[in-house]
């Protein structure tokens, strides 16, 4: 058995980027493996694209440097070398193909070096790979967006890329496709052992297709990590709800090293005595075992597909309400009155001043 | 400091600019330059009757281009009748009759031997003076004239505001409970507007800029006046005072366009296009729309051109010799030149703007276009002074220091007829290929280099192909256009040149209408390419994407 192939690793290191007087990046460093997956996540705006075509050699670097597999390919004031020289391919969000080019014709366009024959084999090879070799002889504008994605997705697969960069690949498509051309995408990038970066502004896509996550907010790397860890340690409040729907709570630490948020006690972490504190407990933070001192009143509990989503309000504080997420069977009923209880490994504690 | 890349481009749109501003320019300037009392003598004795017509012929064609390019487009887009489809192309035929040659041909058709007359008193026993016969030499009779051959403008645009309207607000505004005339008149009209008006100021413009059919019919308007003061009086100078005056109703025109289309972007609202259902007409609501359609097409170019073929008939055996051939192929030189000059041009300047970030540099690429509204009689005037002026000083200069002199070399020259074909179509190739090159998106262009390919050879793979049939576009509306140009063929045609316009209009002026149809027929039939072009792009568009690939070729001008 050999070793699986591996693209080279990308190092990107104190990068700043502006247009015009607008900051789209601002001192960016992150260094990922050959072969990994990393999707850089953050609400539109954020600079997550900006950065994608910056590897790419798209856009010029104004400050900072990248590397891709050890060779320093952008730098200001130089080296720049040009986007056909990176051995990248790129996934426009949309798809961009060559309208006077047939399916096959836009796949075989990069592959210029290669005989009529031997094109024309490996245009339809990939063609087949992502499921779409019956419409090798048809016109872009003749498809469906899920048909013109494959097809863009093959014409960036057909020269075997070391590094593939996916802007927004699934926002496009309906929920039902997602799934199984995410999967498809997988499997043909793990198999290659392609480094590919995911744009993406939906944390469920990110984590399930990546190995690293970059969470990016104006301009700036919040957090960089591994899915797992940005999840379960989110590094400010920022991070923490734009992963998972939270309710944000505020308290002052008291003497004991807790705080009471109203809703129960949470532990303080690091914040010193009579530090103001904000908590940010996830909708799936909540449960309802029964025992908690806390009481509740349900105003509304509602299925949304395989959970449920609860409106509580507190018993003794009318007006105050807070969000829970539960399994569909075990959701209370609307007008129960429930005992309420946090799950410490839902509940995050970050200093006020840090709020907003 | 400029670095030289963009430094080409920054000088090049200046040259451009300069190139296009300069006979404007040289006209306004006129405006302030005292030109003494043949002025005096003009402003007291036929300017008042200049202003009086050139607002009639505004009022008059306005009218009956809007009745006539809203009426059909929206029979043809909305409703369902026998003949729809073959209305919908062929209501685009009158654009290759130039209006004048419709104007020549009508008063063959119509004067006291020609076949109408005739036919009448033979059928009746008549004499002269039995009936009353209208006199299409006159004003009304230009504006009808003028109206068949200018009302396709409004025809187009507005038939292309309907079908892109489409679905969403006119299916709305049927579930709210309009009936399908209520819905014209509440949605599809008001929807429709900016590009009714952009159809209209066209074709006014196209009116203002007739001198042909104004000539020939004895009706004094700005055109006929810049020629007699200028050939007859002598008086350049005087000439551009009055073509200043003109450029004041032009300018108003396009204000007028430009108020009213506003903050009305809105005619690309929708995305999604699904087949109109359309209203199903019957009885003699679906007769009225037959006869409604079939008018402007019968008179605006079925009988004319029945007339010229039967005059080219009589006459080819006389004109048509090797005089004849030596002027079809002048005419393709020029034509073809110009259209070589001006797509150039425009490509220049299509590149230019997309390189550019900055707003104010791709703003001035689009000031270039500003010559389509200039008329042809104006901008005449505008080339010839400041290029006179320019060759005497070359000449005294020559004289002085070398005891010779060069002659002409700018104006006078096929050099000068050149730069006023680029100046006045500058606009309709600018047009094409600007629309042609934003299909293809920024991000196509990335695609591609990130496939592999450096930049030229983004342009060589991807430009080159998908730009094309824009090119060629733009290329064959300049060639038929600079064929059908007359007023400043007129004005500044070099000695011994002579073109199918010059002579088609030459032999009318001597009131040998036979003898004119042969030339005539010539730049009818070459003016059929185009309306080929259009019915093709237009069935097209009735896919989305093809949609905005009407609106520039049609319009020419990105107004």
């Amino acid at each position: 058995m050999t070793a699986a192939p591996s693209g080279p690793g990308l190092s990107i290191d104190s990068l700043s980027h502006r247009f015009d007087r607008v900051t789209a990046l601002e001192a960016i460093s992150l260094e990922i493996g050959g072969g990994e997956i990393l999707a850089l996540l953050g609400p539109s705006g954020c600079g997550k694209s900006t950065l994608l075509r910056l590897v790419a050699g798209l856009e010029t670097v104004q400050h900072g440097t990248i590397a891709i597999g050890g060779r320093t390919v952008s730098a200001a004031p130089g080296p720049n070398l040009p986007p056909e020289r990176r051995d990248v391919g790129f996934l426009f969000q949309d798809y961009a193909l060559f309208p006077h080019l047939s399916a096959a014709d836009n796949v075989a366009f990069g592959l210029q070096n290669l005989g009529d024959a031997e094109r024309r084999k490996r245009a339809s090879e990939v063609l087949e790979r992502v499921g779409v070799s019956a419409l090798a002889g048809a016109y872009p504008h003749t498809l469906s967006g899920g048909q013109q994605q494959r097809i863009a997705l093959a014409r960036a697969l057909a020269p075997a890329p070391g590094m593939l960069l996916l802007d927004e690949p699934l926002s496009g498509l309906d929920a039902r496709l997602r799934h199984g051309l995410a999967d498809t995408l997988l499997a043909i990038l793990r198999e290659a052992g392609t480094t590919v970066i995911v744009v993406t502004h939906d944390p469920e896509e990110a984590m399930y297709v990546a190995d690293r996550i970059g969470v990016m907010r104006d301009g700036r790397l919040m957090q960089f990590g591994a899915p797992s860890a940005v999840y379960d340690r989110p590094a400010n409040p920022f991070v923490a709800h734009f992963l998972s729907d939270s309710n944000r709570l505020t308290g002052t630490v008291g003497n004991s090293g807790t705080i009471d948020t109203g809703w129960g006690a949470v532990d303080a972490g690091r914040l010193p005595a009579g530090a103001a504190a904000q908590i940010l407990v996830r909708y799936e933070g909540i449960g309802f075992a029964g025992d908690g001192a806390v009481r509740a009143r349900v105003l509304r509990s509602r299925p949304v597909g395989s959970g449920a989503v609860i409106v509580l309000e507190a018993a003794d504080r009318p007006g105050e309400t807070l969000y829970a997420r539960a399994p569909a069977a075990r959701a209370p009923r609307e007008g129960d009155c429930v005992a309420v209880t946090l799950d410490p490994a839902h509940v995050f504690v970050f200093p006020s001043a840090n709020a907003k | 400091m400029l670095r030289p890349a963009r430094a080409v481009w920054v000088l090049g749109l200046a040259a451009v600019l300069g190139a296009v501003l300069l006979p404007i320019a040289v006209v306004l300037a006129h405006l302030f330059v005292p030109t003494g009392d043949l002025w005096a003598h003009l402003s007291s004795t036929v300017l008042p009757r200049y202003i009086v017509n050139t607002l009639w012929l505004i009022a008059g064609v306005g009218v009956l281009t809007l009745i006539g390019g809203v009426g059909t487009a929206w029979l043809v887009s909305l409703c369902r009748f026998p003949g729809r489809r073959f209305f919908a192309w062929a209501l685009l035929l009158p654009f290759a009759m130039p209006a004048y040659v419709i104007a020549y041909t009508y008063t063959g058709l119509l004067d006291f031997s020609g076949p109408v007359q005739s036919g009448l008193r033979d059928l009746f026993g008549w004499s002269a003076g039995d009936y009353p016969a209208p006199n299409i030499r006159s004003l009304a009779g230009a504006i009808v004239m003028l109206s068949l051959v200018l009302y396709p403008y409004v025809y187009l645009l507005s038939r292309s505001a309907f079908l892109e309207q489409s679905i969403c607000s006119l299916e709305v505004s049927r579930t709210l409970g309009c009936t399908p005339a209520q819905a014209m008149w509440r949605v599809a009209l008001p929807l429709a507007r900016p590009s009714i008006v952009a159809g209209m100021a066209l074709a006014l413009l196209e009116a203002l800029n007739e001198f042909g059919a104004m000539q020939h019919f004895g009706v004094d308007t700005f055109t006929t006046g810049i020629f007699r003061v200028w050939l007859a009086d002598g008086s350049p100078a005087a000439a551009a005072k009055l073509a200043s005056v003109f450029l004041i109703f032009v300018f108003a025109i396009l204000l007028l366009e430009r108020r009213s289309r506003g903050r009305a972007a809105f005619h690309h609202m929708s995305i999604r296009y699904r087949p109109l259902p359309g209203w199903r007409l019957a009885g003699w609501r679906a007769a009225f729309a037959v006869i409604f359609c079939a008018t402007p097409i019968a008179f605006g170019f079925a009988a004319p051109a029945a007339a010229l073929l039967w005059w080219t008939w009589l006459s080819a055996a006389e004109v048509v010799n090797a005089d004849f051939v030596r002027l079809l192929v002048t005419s393709v030189a020029l034509a073809g030149s110009a259209a070589l000059i001006t797509v150039a041009v425009a490509l220049f300047l299509a590149y230019a703007a997309r390189r550019s970030a900055s707003r104010l540099f791709r703003g001035l690429t689009r000031l270039a276009a500003i010559g389509y509204a200039v008329p042809g009689a104006v901008l005449a005037v505008g080339i010839v002074i400041p290029f006179a002026a320019l060759d005497e000083r070359i000449n005294a200069f020559g004289a002085e220091v070398f005891g010779l002199s060069p002659g002409l070399i700018f104006s006078g020259t096929v050099f000068a007829l050149l730069f006023a074909y680029a100046v006045r179509f500058l606009a309709i190739s600018y047009g094409a290929i600007d629309g042609g090159l934003t299909r293809i998106t920024g991000h196509m262009d990335d695609a591609a280099r990130t496939l592999g390919t450096s930049a030229t050879g983004v342009v060589r793979r991807i430009h080159a192909p998908m730009l094309r049939p824009s090119i060629a576009a733009a290329g064959l509306l300049i060639f038929v256009d600079v064929l059908k140009e007359l007023p400043a063929t007129l004005l500044l045609r070099p000695f011994g040149i002579d073109t199918l316009a010059l002579r088609t209009y030459e032999y009318a002026t001597d009131e040998q209408l036979v003898e004119a149809a042969p030339s005539a027929l010539a730049i009818v039939l070459a003016g059929i390419l185009p309306v080929i072009l259009l019915s093709r792009a237009m069935r097209r568009s009735s896919e989305p994407r093809e949609a905005e690939e009407v609106a520039p070729i049609a319009a020419g001008a990105p107004l």
